[in-house]
């Protein structure tokens, strides 16, 4: 059983308008961090807002853990949500309620006694580190620590699934990456299930087991977020993956690059290092076993979901029956090489 | 004040007490009618926690009559509701009357524009852990926007003391009647120069005690 399973969602807010979802289906499995990212109306906020039916599709169904939620009637529904912690960009605190106060909030709304809200808080303050600022108001907690806040609160009434709504997109990008250290920390210890979008794909890197990417309504490109990383099928996905792991090479850098002799071609090529041969020398063989002058532009290693993997630029110089064959012999050893536009 | 006559003076200390007397009389039952009414405008419109049309638009249509209405005409063009209610249309608690209807159409706009400012992601953040509407009307929005009620409070407590000098038209008695009826009819400058220093006297304690108010609860 998927702990959210979206099926044909459909979404339009204005005849006029392109519908904010078009037939998005998705599942995320119990346990794993599930990130969507697309641009800014992209659809990702509509997508998130329909599991737990702050938003109501216009057709399709939503079942979580199992249950249909679409069909639940006002109360039932009611019920529903308080099984379902959601985190907000803006964090969404009341500004008149101390940090423990917020957080004891969704144990109130569900009719809980003071002795257990109190306990149950002091339960949940350490585990997102607030303990000194229990009674300290929204307005006086940096960014970081009211999401923390935001945090606590949607654990309150024990959810097995966390939705967060670009909750690190309002912070600076090292409170982003304690948040999501905080959230990835929390999915292992409570064993959540987590749906999260963002425009970031740094956020996807860090947190995300499998990710879905998100254009006009629809999801393009969904997959392990290792295989995204180093295999992207779409445009709109290279793109997002750029901003991450830099693949372009500066236009003025290749401007520069020198000319081939005369009888001799110039291929310009990114190639992406991912498994078994990620850390195998395939550019000193190439130019010994080809005869080719290997010029790197760029490159970098890195890991993504604790796998390694490398992407580099490459300027090959040579006759061009030898680049040919020596790029074909890089891609027969199942690496991904795509040649740039010079 | 012994610039004022003892007779002058008894009367200043009585027209204070009859303005004291219908402004906080009809500021109460203000914020008593003009919060649900504030509540029903809010919760009821286009954008609220469940729009209803047919009730939204009449409502904020008698409340904007009720406000476009000049103080002095509403307060005779009523004298058979007031009758009704107070028992008399002569006097200081039928001057309450008037004085409280137009003050809750005045407080009930004010309330709802406190309403509006509210945060919605805070409401969204309510409705998303399964409250109620009952429950986020009470928990989250009251709550949230009591700052900004209590410095509507502020605002018509002091209109309330401006309007309540025109009750002297129906023998309402107040400081503003007694300026007209001494300080002016029967030339006593020193009565009106007393008057209009008590009422800014007055009228400053209301604004400093709102504004402390509003700091206090802000937490910001």
């Amino acid at each position: 059983m998927p702990a959210i399973r979206l099926a044909g969602l459909s979404r339009r807010f204005s005849p006029a308008a392109p519908p904010a979802l078009d037939g998005v289906s998705l599942e995320v499995a119990q346990g794993e961090v599930f990130g969507i990212i697309g641009r800014s109306g992209a659809g990702k906020s509509t997508l998130i807002r329909c599991v737990n039916l702050l938003e109501r599709p216009d057709s399709g169904t939503v079942e979580v853990l199992g249950e249909r939620l679409d069909t639940l009637a006002e109360p039932a529904l009611r019920q529903a949500r308080r099984r379902i912690g959601m985190v907000f960009q803006h964090f969404n605190l009341h500004a008149r309620r101390t940090a423990a106060e917020n957080i004891a909030f969704p144990l109130e709304i569900a009719g809980i006694g003071r002795a257990e809200r109190e306990a149950r808080v002091r339960e949940l303050l350490p585990l997102v580190g607030l303990e000194a600022r229990r009674d300290a108001f929204p307005a006086q907690l940096s960014g970081g620590q009211k999401q923390r806040v935001g945090i606590a609160r949607a654990l309150a009434s024990d959810p097995r699934i966390l939705l967060c709504d670009e909750a690190t997109s309002a912070l600076d990008p090292e409170t982003t990456g304690e948040i999501l250290a905080l959230i990835g920390e929390l999915r292992r210890r409570l064993d959540l299930s987590v749906l999260l979008i963002t425009h970031e794909m740094a956020v996807v890197k860090a947190v995300c087991d499998r990710v879905a990417v998100m254009e006009a309504g629809r999801i393009i490109e969904e997959g392990r977020v290792f295989e995204v990383f180093t295999r992207p099928q779409q445009d709109t996905t290279r793109r997002f993956v750029a901003e991450v792991i830099g693949h372009a090479v500066p236009p003025g850098t290749l401007a520069r690059l020198p000319q081939p002799r005369p009888g001799e071609a110039r291929r310009l090529v990114q190639v992406l290092f991912a498994g078994p041969h990620s850390t195998r020398a395939v550019v000193s063989e190439a130019s010994r076993d080809w005869g080719l002058d290997m010029n790197i532009v760029s490159g970098r290693v890195d890991e993504i979901a604790g796998e390694p993997f490398g992407v580099m630029a490459l300027a090959a110089y040579g006759p061009p029956e030898k680049l040919d064959g020596a790029l074909a012999w890089m891609r027969g050893l199942g690496l991904d090489v795509q040649e740039i536009a010079p | 004040m012994s610039w004022l006559t003892p007779t002058m003076q008894e009367l200043m200390l009585e027209a204070f007490l009859e303005t004291l007397a219908m402004v906080g009389a009809s500021a109460a039952i203000a914020v008593a009618l003009g919060l649900p009414v504030a509540l029903l405008l809010h919760v009821t419109g286009r954008d609220g926690l469940s729009p209803r049309p047919w009730l939204n638009r009449p409502l904020g249509l008698l409340v904007n009559a009720l406000r476009s209405t000049p103080f002095i005409i509403l307060m005779v063009a009523i004298i058979p509701f007031t009758r009704l209610v107070a028992g008399t249309s002569i006097g200081t608690a039928a001057a309450i009357v008037p004085l409280a209807l137009a003050a809750t159409a005045f407080l009930a706009r004010l309330f709802e524009n406190a309403l509006r400012e509210v945060d919605g992601g805070v409401i969204e953040a309510a409705r998303a852990m399964g409250a109620s509407r009952m429950q986020i009307v009470l928990k989250v929005l009251v709550p949230e926007a009591l700052p900004g009620l209590v410095a509507a409070v502020t605002v018509a407590l002091v209109s309330l003391v401006g309007f309540s000098a025109m009750a002297g038209a129906v023998g309402g008695g107040g400081l503003g009647d007694l300026g007209i009826r001494f300080g002016y009819q029967r030339f006593m400058p020193e009565v009106m120069a007393t008057v209009v220093l008590v009422l800014i006297l007055l009228v400053q304690g209301v604004q400093s005690l709102g504004d402390w108010l509003v700091r206090r609860l802000s937490h910001r």
